[in-house]
Parts: structure tokens; sequence; C-alpha cells
């Protein structure tokens, strides 16, 4: 380990330590927060009760659609408008003041139209992450180099192999910020979706537990999140640096 | 040693272009372009950009070839014309007898400037890469990249990315990706146009070496007059947009040649004599671009 990860790995460490001693000497009192070694060992009991699985599991699926949606719906929707410069023209400024919106104000609007399931909630993970990976999409084949695709054709290569052979690996980097980015807006706008207006899932879970007083519980699945989230980013990051370290990045 | 200089017509009467004594039109014609024209269509209401010609061009099977003229004369428009990457408003292009129509026939073999390397494939797989499209076998393809390997002094970077080497040995990958599909029209578009000065002297050797190895017809385009003076058989010299072939010098160098003709006295001559025919078109050029901006 280098000493940058032995700084970041104090830093967690110590803000963990901080606030279990915060905790234990009533500083932060339990109607606030319950030590972080509580959230851990509820967390292992909850999960080996088998109780929130049901909840993970929903939520889960709901991230997997929105963000499998995300990445592919935005892939396809970026490559139209990088090839229609036209109708680029045209959206950008939409693309551009996007997240601006506040979608969940509109989550009322979804149920009204997909029902009470897990329809509008998975669109609002999709609504989430699919214009960063369009975004990233039309960066990525903007920087293919010309060069690059004249040599396609001197090596006799149609469209489908140029986009497939060329294209596709040409613009992996800027595409790997866009499914990055994807994966983090589908946790986002699932979760607070489920957390607004659902009868499960982990978000309602984590409402439930909070309007109830069950500050155990509520932690105990915060630490789950975190934790799942932390695992899904430190994926990508190994995955990113690979593929960038053969470019010299 | 002498060099024979033909200037192919007056610059008031530039749009005919005639052969003569000094062309290739003696010896076999490997590639042939015949009134060739681009004119740019116009964007936004401007008039079009006429970039290119006329031009009349006959190249010799196994000749050295290259083309030099000021910034922005239409160089790599004629090579991109002639490799089928860009198809010619007006003209016909042949290449072995049959008609270049848009699409680079099998062949032809392209070197760019710009770095071409494929940054996510290692130098051995960029190296093959043509090859395994093309459907070659297994073995065949191992033959031939290290054969390329080996001749372009790449040995010991067989498993290194583009990233881990520098402008020079990434031009040597490109180049020998073309050498491996073993062309017999090679087209090179200023290859050496980002590399230092001595490293353009080594790597103009290599490219000797690879000429004679293969009994290729080589095409470059080049701004640099002493590379062209060096490298070549042939020198066709362009004028100013719209670019058009006003002269065509012949070096008379012997086949097996390096970078060390450079001390002669004649490679002076032809340097200079090279100068005097663009010194006018480069500052007509100049003037342009200044007028442009």
């Amino acid at each position: 380990m280098n000493r940058v990860v032995w700084i970041r790995t104090a830093v967690v460490v110590g803000f963990i330590l901080l606030l279990e001693l915060l905790c234990r000497y009533g500083v932060i009192g339990r109607m606030t927060m319950i030590p972080p070694s509580e959230m851990a060992t509820h967390l292992w009991r909850l999960l080996q009760s088998g109780r929130a699985n049901a909840d993970i599991a929903e939520t889960l699926s709901n991230v997997a659609v929105a963000f499998a949606s995300a990445v592919v719906g935005g892939f396809v929707i970026g490559s139209i408008l990088h090839s229609v410069p036209r109708l680029r023209r045209a959206v950008d400024p939409f693309l551009a003041t996007y997240y601006a919106i506040p979608f969940f104000a509109f989550y009322p609007l979804l149920v009204v139209i997909f029902g009470l399931n897990a329809a509008p909630i998975i669109l609002i993970g999709f609504l989430f992450g699919v214009v960063a990976m369009i975004i990233n999409t039309m960066n990525g084949l903007d920087r293919i180099p010309r060069v690059l695709i004249k040599t396609a054709r001197v090596n006799g290569l149609g469209p489908v192999r140029t986009a497939w052979l060329i294209k596709l690996p040409s613009a992996a980097p800027q595409l790997f910020t866009g499914i990055k980015l994807a994966i983090a807006y589908s946790f986002i706008g699932v979760i607070a979706a489920e957390f607004i207006m659902s009868t499960s899932g982990l978000g309602y879970s984590i409402a439930f537990a909070f309007n109830n007083f069950d500050n155990r519980t509520m932690y105990a699945l915060m630490l789950f999140i975190i934790t799942l989230v932390t695992i899904v980013n430190a994926f990508f990051h190994v995955w990113e640096r690979r593929i960038m370290a053969r470019r010299g990045r | 040693m002498a060099a024979s200089v033909v200037e192919m017509s007056a610059p008031r009467n530039r749009g005919v272009i005639r052969e003569s004594q000094g062309s290739a039109a003696s010896a076999e014609i490997h590639a042939e372009m015949t009134g060739i024209k681009r004119i740019y269509p116009a964007t936004g209401g401007g008039p079009g950009v006429h970039a290119l010609g006329p031009v009349d061009l006959k190249l010799a099977r196994g000749e050295f070839y290259s083309v030099v003229g000021p910034s922005g004369c239409g160089k790599s428009t004629l090579l991109d014309v002639l490799a089928g990457l860009s198809a010619p408003t007006e003209g016909h292009i042949l290449f072995e007898g049959r008609e270049v129509a848009g699409k680079v026939p099998p062949g032809v073999g392209v070197v760019f400037q710009e770095d071409a390397a494929f940054p996510w494939l290692t130098v051995e797989d960029n190296i093959a890469f043509g090859l395994r499209r093309a459907g070659t076998d297994a073995a065949e393809v191992e033959r031939r990249v290290a054969y390329a390997i080996g001749f372009m002094g790449l040995k010991d970077f067989r498993k290194a990315y583009p990233s881990q080497l520098s402008g020079g040995m990434r031009q040597r990958v490109c180049i020998a990706r073309t050498l491996v599909m073993q062309p017999r029209l090679i087209l090179l578009d200023e290859p050496f146009g980002a590399l230092d000065a001595q490293t353009r002297l080594l790597m103009g050797d290599e490219l000797l070496k690879l000429w004679r190895e293969t009994g290729a017809t080589v095409m470059l385009i080049t701004h640099a007059l002493d590379e062209a003076a060096m490298l070549s058989d042939r020198i066709g010299v362009m004028s100013a947009r719209p670019g058009r072939l006003i002269a065509d010098i012949r070096t008379d160098w012997p086949r097996d040649r390096d970078s060390r003709i450079a001390a002669e006295e004649s490679f002076g001559q032809i340097t200079s004599q090279l100068w005097r025919l663009l010194r006018d078109e480069s500052v007509k050029a100049a003037g342009m671009a200044g007028a442009k901006g």
C-alpha cells in the first residue's frame, strides 16, 4: 500500500473512531445516532435473520434495470445525436440544463401514469442516469481521431466493424465515465424514489425505520447501502484503472 | 550526377499539365490520375473550395515519387484521392488498371502523419490488425508480424502499448502495420512531420530499405525539401491552392542509397531547384493564409 492509500484509510478509520467515541460518551445522543459498531452488529443480525432480504433484492433489481437501460439507452441516443449534428445542436440546451430539473417533483405524475409499482422507481433511476451516459457517449465519439477512421477504411472495414473494432475501444474511456456516473445516479434515483413514495425496497425500509424511531434498523440499512455502493464503485475503479494503465494514463 | 527538371507548364497556364521526358511514361504504369479535381462543396452559403487540380500523374511500378508543395496546397487531398479515401470531383484514377472509386483498393497501404497506432492494442496486435481482419491464417500472421517487428527494430517492444513508446517508435508501428499487408503501392502522408530532424533522417533510411525490400511503388507527401531530395527517384512540385503539379524533377539517385547522399553536391542542387520552384508558391500560399486569417 502506498502512502496515499494509508492516509486515506487513516482518515476513514479515524472518522469512524471519532463517531464511535462521540456516540459512546453521549456527545451525540442515541436518538440522533447510534455508535458505528452497533450499526455493524445490527446489520449483521438483520442480514442473518433474512428480514431485509426481500427489500435488498427489490432495490438491487430496480437499480440493475435502471442502470442497464440508462447505459444502453444513453449509448444509443448518444450515438444517434452524434451522427445527426443538426438534431444534436437542437437538443444541446436541454442536455445542458437537464440536471437542474427536480425529477422527484414528477413522482406523483409517474405513479398516476404507471401505477404504484416498480416502474416509476426504475424510470426515475433511468432518467437520472441516462443523460450522463448520452453526454459521455457523445464526448467519446467526438474524440475519436479521424486518422483511426481512415485507418479502418484503409483496412477495408465496413461501418459495423469500424464501430465495433475502432470506435468503441477508442471511445472506451469516456464511455466508462458514463457507465460510472450511470450506476451512481441509478442508485441515487432508485433509493430516493423508494424513500419518498413506495411500499417496499431499501429506501422505503429506511424511511419506515426513521418514522418509527427505529434508529438501529435505519442506521444498519444506511451502512449497508454505503458499503454496497463503495464495493460497486471500487470494482469499477479497478476496472477503469486497468483499462487506463494500458493507455499510459 | 545531375538532376533533370521538367517544368510542366507556364505558371499562367497551369490548367494544362503535360507529362514529358522526365515522367514515368516509358515505364510500366502502376497508378494513374487523369484530370483530377477536388472541390469541397460550399457550406453556410459561401463559395466552394477548389482544393486540387486539375492534376495528371503517372506512377511507374517500383518508383519512389515524392510530392512537395506549400502548406495547404492540396498535397494530402491528392493522396486521399489516390488512396480512394476521398472521391475526386472530376477525373479518373487507375490502380493496376482498375478504377479507384472512393474505396481503398487491396494492395494499397497508407501511412499518415498523425499518430494512427491503436492505443488499446499492443505493438504486436497493432501490427497484426489488418492481417487478422483480412482473415489471414494465424501462422502466416505470426510470421509476417515477427518479420515486420524485426525489420522496424521493435523487438523489445512487441508487448508494449503505444503510450509507452516515443513518437518515432509509434510511427514505426504504423509503418510495420502497413508493411505486413505487403502493399504494392505505399502512400505516405508526411509520415515524419511530427518527428525531430535526426529521427526523420533515420526513418528516411528505414523507408528506403523498406522500399527496396518490398519493391513497392511509393508516393511520399512531404513539406521537407531535403526529405524529398534524399528519398525520391522523382519529385513533383505543387503550386499553391488549388494544387497543380508545376514541375517534375528526376534525381537519378542509385536504387541502393541512404541518408549519406545528403553530403553529395547534387543533393544541394536538387534542394535549391525545389526551393526556386516553390518559393513564389509558398509566398502566395502564405499571403492567402494571411488574408484568410
